[in-house]
């Protein structure tokens, strides 16, 4: 029993020495690096999540300095004045004096931060907005034909057509609308390959349709390119915006209240139509030459050196945009501005196919036969139907 | 319909011609990023 209460007796006090032990252990300073180049925790989180850090300015200095290297006296000599970490970061930051064989404008570059960023934003956000917009776009076409119908022709049908088109005006039409479809379906299988047809066909059947894409999209463009330029040139008188543009857009062009505005040989909408395609046209164009010529053009980076100076960032709050950029990063911005700006067009054309064909009665005529019927022509187009039809009725077509 | 016609020929025509005219300019996308000069492949 003696036994037991001793050894309860120095049990606690040892517990209780130690506590005592412990209360006079003077305060410790913080062992933590102060160094600002020593990543936090904080910003090695976010570059694993590929945000932006802000030590990335310091560390991009610490890329060690040979002139530093011990003398190297003894056996093992030194390792230089660089160490391991520090030569990573010249590599990641660009500083590295790198040499290579390849005379290529990427080949010095051998580590590239904004490669993950664009990756990730390709095959997510990209694609759903993809979905969204084109899937949006084709939704709201079906519930307006649902609501509104078919637009008719609202008069008496005359029997009589106007030339509305010429042949060498559908003739550009038509090439740059099966261009851009076919730059269109190519694009989009290129961009939904790896997440639609190799789960749906696997990877040899995606092998071959992507060889295909490719060409095709590559190639075709030249088509497409000749094509804006020609019908740039054939129509842009026609599509100046006048005062006639206004009362058309006041009125929504009839398309939901009914009546029919007064328009000339194109109305506000075509007009719209014919400046979006231009200048998302020409803006496809242009990345779409960068793209066919890597390397070669450098938009983005320029780009964003202008605003940066202008301070455009900043008034929306935003950061400087990253300059200078990696030439692999002018690559997959192109890349991106590509993919978006042709999907804003893919869904203006979407709405313009609708309303060329099913949307309303006798307007695909005007593309496909080249005449319209005249009561068409007067309830849609009636200052151009006036000017063709008033003074002369030479090009008045019986039937 | 013979415009459209006419157009899918032109589309036909500047498509290969343009690619025929790259590949007699000696053009290829791949080798900007790639390169097999200075490279000593003997000795």
């Amino acid at each position: 029993m003696m036994q037991r209460l001793f050894a309860v007796l120095m049990i606690y006090l040892s517990i209780a020495s130690g506590a005592l032990a412990q209360d006079n252990v003077p305060p410790q300073t913080s062992t933590v690096d102060t160094n600002p180049a020593v990543s936090t925790l904080e910003d090695i989180l976010r570059r694993q999540e590929g945000l932006k850090t802000s030590d990335d300015a310091i560390r991009s200095h610490e890329i060690g300095d040979p002139a530093n290297a011990k003398p190297g006296i003894d056996q093992l000599g030194t390792l230089g004045g660089a160490s391991d970490a520090d030569l990573w970061r010249a590599y990641r930051f660009g500083e590295a004096d790198i040499t290579t064989q390849a005379r290529v404008p990427a080949a010095t570059t051998l580590i590239q931060d904004g490669g993950m960023w664009w990756l990730d934003f390709r095959r997510g956000p990209l694609q759903t907005i993809a979905i969204y917009l084109l899937g949006g776009t084709l939704l709201a076409l079906a519930l307006f034909y649902l609501i509104r119908g078919r637009i008719r022709i609202d008069g008496e049908k005359t029997g009589r057509t106007l030339l509305r088109f010429k042949a060498f005006e559908r003739f550009g039409h038509w090439m740059l609308a099966s261009s851009f479809i076919l730059l269109g379906l190519t694009g989009l299988i290129t961009l939904f390959g790896r997440k639609v047809i190799i789960p749906a066909f696997g990877h040899e059947a995606f092998s071959s349709v992507a060889i295909v894409s490719k060409w095709v999209h590559n190639n075709v463009s030249w088509a497409f390119m000749i094509a804006l330029v020609f019908v740039f040139a054939i129509w842009v008188i026609h599509n100046i915006p006048d005062r006639t543009d206004l009362r058309w857009l006041a009125k929504g062009g009839g398309l939901l209240g009914g009546g029919h505005p007064p328009a000339k040989k194109f109305n506000a909408g075509q007009k719209l139509i014919f400046w979006a395609v231009i200048l998302l046209g020409g803006s496809i164009s242009l990345s779409g030459l960068s793209l066919l010529f890597p390397f070669e053009f450098n938009l983005f980076g320029h780009t964003f050196s202008l605003l940066n100076g202008w301070g455009v960032p900043g008034w929306f709050g935003y950061a400087d945009l990253p300059y200078p950029l990696a030439p692999q990063e002018e690559m997959q911005y192109a890349q991106l501005w590509h993919a978006l700006v042709s999907l804003i067009l893919t869904a203006i054309i979407l709405a313009h196919i609708y309303l060329g064909s099913i949307g309303m009665e006798g307007a695909f005529d005007a593309m496909g036969k080249g005449e319209v019927e005249e009561q068409w022509a007067r309830e849609h187009h009636s200052i151009w139907a006036e000017e063709i039809v008033g003074p002369t009725s030479t090009t008045r077509k019986e039937p | 319909m013979k415009a459209f016609l006419i157009s899918l020929v032109a589309l036909v025509v500047i498509t290969v011609g343009a690619n025929r005219i790259l590949q007699v300019v000696g053009f290829s996308s791949a080798t900007a990023a790639t390169s097999s000069q200075n490279v000593r492949l003997s000795d």
